[in-house]
């Protein structure tokens, strides 16, 4: 039964219905489509990396506590059919959350009734802990298929990591335009899982920070500025093969048409930046605040002259500002999909906003991409001084699944 | 009071007999079956039996008090005596159907014990499937007369030594009584208004509501240390206990009672226990934890036998969990007790709160498969 069909509708007119009470203002420059409309599960890479960035996240990393593969990969398979139903927007078990007998726990936790599938996307990603541990032991007969792309990342200069929310064995992205949705996403794997992997830490994202479609405008981070004016785009075809997908050849097969992720929580000490003079702000990020314009132009999408210099003689983008140290000529052309989100935790006993950037980025090769693009702006980003990255992760994304007689992790347990 | 728990033992198994398989007119055997304990062995007289009416006299030649059990397949409890003090001797009467068993003594009353195999031979008939629920019910109801047992006596003793003004005794004692009020604990919330003055916490109180029972003592004892005017609040704990205690052993809990028990005892465990809020003057929370798993295993060993004909994947699943979750938790122990809540780490905890969460995912679905025919 699809979830929306308890409240007594059916139909397409029912969706339109549902979905029109689920979003009543939709500002003009949105793309028309339906936000509460349901997303293809399956195709050949995974949905919620190109798919034009959702308003909200819920990221999960797990560890595997189960010592045996069998497990893990029948829980692999029943999170697969869980997901192909969620993304669906049906409940993520067959009986759903009243369908079942009453002595026994729903198979669905239910707080997703007559919700929409609002966009949902669920993203599975393969840390290096689990093909081998800590101690190197190769844990399910897999540690010969870790892709060499797939190593732990370096320790960058000012790294502040919390180790109990970094890292992780497998993760899910979920992202939705309704939170949720995504939340309820992420709870009924967690459940599914218990026994095999346990929850090491998750992260509720709100307010897209990145587009990734040229149909959306840019949107803004907590420091008041656009964020990823520059990122790769889904209309770029030939720029997403070159940056984006895994290639043969490039790793072990069962990786050809995945990507890699990096997260990166990046905490912003937001009340300094907050006192901090306009134009200071705007010579540290290299970019207008109200267009988001390279201070060399005069719209968002010129690009920025980093040769360009002042009447001092000085270059009109300092050599420590954001924009220069990020960009993919510093890099040999490197350019890395964001898909990230602000997040607020509360406060923090200081009375200080718990805010910042849940920074998630999709690339071919983090060794070519993420790690010498980080390694610049750690040493030398005059943002440095108002963010602190607090948490870390890498994993493999493999590619999507064709059909329902697949299921995640195959490729690559089979 | 020994007297009285031996008596209560005996009725149940006296019970449990004319519910048994034995309709038959096989010959009942009345052999006795010596058991001699020591702390390191335990010397059972005969290994095999026929089946009918079996009667141990146990004797502790040991040091430490001990404990005798007969456990059916996966620790189901066929019959068991707790308590029996160093140089004294006493008798299990059980009636053990055709089948396998393991004899096991307890010195210490700690640990799986050191066990031996049991046989009892001759012919039963096997059980209908309701008669087989039927049967998990009368199990239980006998588990829950052993514990409600000690539990009288270990609380007695406690409130004595609280009362005497004997703090450390008193201290030694709060864990012990409590194993056994946490192992029936979903038998004891039935009756409402005991369950808070026996066991409520001073948050959980409304306004001008009493703060009585355990752990009212607890606070006495471990934060202000001065117990001198905690005899009233003694007495009333040994009262209350004895009511409650009454009305549990008239009160026969349904197979889907049982079921959501075992489920209860472990959300117990995952909210109460794993957090530090149960004992939070005394962090003897590992006891409590201890002692809710085993009221778990003994409410879905009660049901084994119902479980084994409907789905015997999830009874091996579930004898996989037990066993780790003991396995986590034997890491812990101090003596013949536990660590104190404080001695863990977060990372214990974690380890200790996802083998909780492995075991109770499942046994959550116990209940349907219960009510299921």
């Amino acid at each position: 039964m699809k979830r929306r069909n308890i409240l007594g509708l059916a139909g397409a007119g029912a969706a339109g219905i549902a979905a029109a009470g689920a979003v009543t203002v939709r500002r003009r420059d949105e793309p028309a489509t339906d936000p509460g409309a349901a997303l293809p599960f399956y195709g050949a890479h995974q949905a919620g990396i190109v798919t034009p960035a959702q308003d909200r996240l819920h990221f999960v990393a797990f560890d595997v506590i189960t010592r045996t593969r069998e497990d893990l990969v029948s829980m692999l398979e029943a999170w697969t059919a869980a997901a192909a139903r969620m993304t669906a927007g049906r409940d993520a078990g067959t009986h759903g959350a009243v369908g079942g007998v009453p002595e026994a726990p729903p198979d669905d936790t239910g707080e997703a009734i007559g919700l929409p599938a609002s966009g949902l996307t669920l993203t599975i990603g393969f840390g290096p802990g689990l093909f081998r541990d800590a101690d190197g032991r190769d844990r399910f007969g897999i540690a010969d298929r870790r892709p060499d792309a797939l190593a732990e990342l370096p320790r960058f200069p000012g790294d502040a990591l919390d180790p109990a929310i970094s890292g992780g064995d497998i993760c899910v992205q979920a992202c939705a335009h309704d939170p949720q949705v995504a939340v309820h996403a992420i709870r009924n794997l967690a459940r599914i899982g218990m026994g095999v992997v346990s929850v090491r830490w998750s992260q509720l994202g709100f307010g897209r920070t990145s587009s990734t479609s040229a149909g959306q405008p840019t949107p803004r981070n907590l420091f008041g500025f656009k964020d990823g004016t520059a990122n790769l785009k889904a209309e770029e075809a030939s720029a997403l093969d070159e940056h984006l997908w895994v290639h043969a050849g490039d790793g072990p097969d069962w990786m050809t048409g995945g990507s890699y992720l990096v997260t990166r929580k990046i905490r912003m000490i937001i009340e300094t930046w907050d006192r901090t003079s306009l134009r200071e702000q705007e010579a540290i990020v290299g970019r207008t605040k109200g267009d988001g314009a390279p201070l060399t132009g005069a719209a968002e999408f010129d690009e920025p002259d980093l040769a360009a210099a002042g009447p001092d003689g000085l270059p009109v983008i300092a050599t420590d500002a954001h924009v220069r140290l990020a960009h993919p000529s510093a890099h040999g052309g490197a350019r890395l999909l964001r898909r990230g989100y602000n997040y607020v935790d509360g406060s923090d006993g200081l009375g200080r906003l718990d805010a910042g950037l849940f920074f998630i980025a999709y690339q071919r090769d983090p060794r070519r991409q993420f790690i010498p693009v980080q390694t610049a702006l750690a040493r030398r980003d005059a943002l440095n001084e108002y963010i602190r990255h607090v948490s870390s992760a890498i994993f493999a994304c493999p590619p999507g699944l064709p059909a329902a007689d697949d299921f995640w992790g195959r490729s690559l347990f089979s | 009071m020994r007297t009285t728990r031996l008596l209560t033992a005996v009725s149940a198994t006296l019970l449990l007999a004319a519910c048994g398989a034995n309709t038959q007119d096989r010959q009942t055997s009345d052999g006795t079956i010596t058991v001699a304990a020591t702390d390191t062995a335990c010397d059972v007289g005969a290994a095999e039996t026929a089946a009918g009416t079996v009667t141990f006299t146990v004797a502790n030649k040991g040091s430490k008090v001990t404990e005798f059990y007969v456990y059916a397949a996966g620790d189901r409890i066929m019959g068991e005596v707790e308590n029996i003090a160093p140089g004294l001797s006493r008798d299990l009467i059980v009636e053990l159907p055709a089948g396998s068993y393991e004899t096991a003594c307890k010195p210490g009353m700690a640990g799986r014990g050191i066990r031996a195999a049991f046989t009892a031979t001759g012919s039963a008939a096997p059980l209908t499937d309701d008669a087989k629920l039927a049967q998990a019910t009368t199990d239980y109801q006998r588990y829950v007369k052993s514990q409600t047992g000690a539990l009288i006596e270990k609380t007695t003793e406690f409130a004595a030594a609280v009362k005497a003004g004997d703090v450390a005794s008193a201290k030694a004692l709060f864990p012990v009584a409590r194993t056994y009020w946490e192992r029936i604990e979903p038998v004891a919330e039935i009756f409402g208004d005991l369950d808070p003055a026996i066991d409520g916490r001073e948050n959980d109180l409304e306004p001008g509501q009493e703060f009585t029972g355990y752990h009212r003592l607890e606070k006495d004892l471990w934060e202000t240390g001065d117990i001198s005017a905690s005899g009233p609040t003694a007495d009333k704990l040994v009262a209350d206990v004895h009511r409650i205690v009454d009305l549990a052993n008239t009160t026969t809990l349904s197979p889907l009672q049982l079921a959501n028990g075992a489920k209860e005892l472990l959300d117990e465990v995952a909210t109460g226990k794993i957090t530090g809020e149960e004992d939070r003057y005394s962090h003897t929370d590992l006891w409590d934890f201890a002692a809710n798993v085993e009221g778990s295993r003994a409410a879905i060993a009660a049901l084994r036998p119902a479980l084994e004909a409907r789905d015997p994947a999830l009874v091996a699943m579930l004898d996989t969990r037990f066993a780790a979750v003991v396995a986590s938790l034997e890491a812990h122990r101090a003596g013949d007790g536990w660590k104190l809540h404080t001695e863990l780490t977060d990372a214990d905890l974690k380890r200790l709160s996802d083998d909780i969460n492995a075991l109770a995912e499942p046994i959550s679905t116990v209940a349907a498969l219960v009510a299921s025919k």
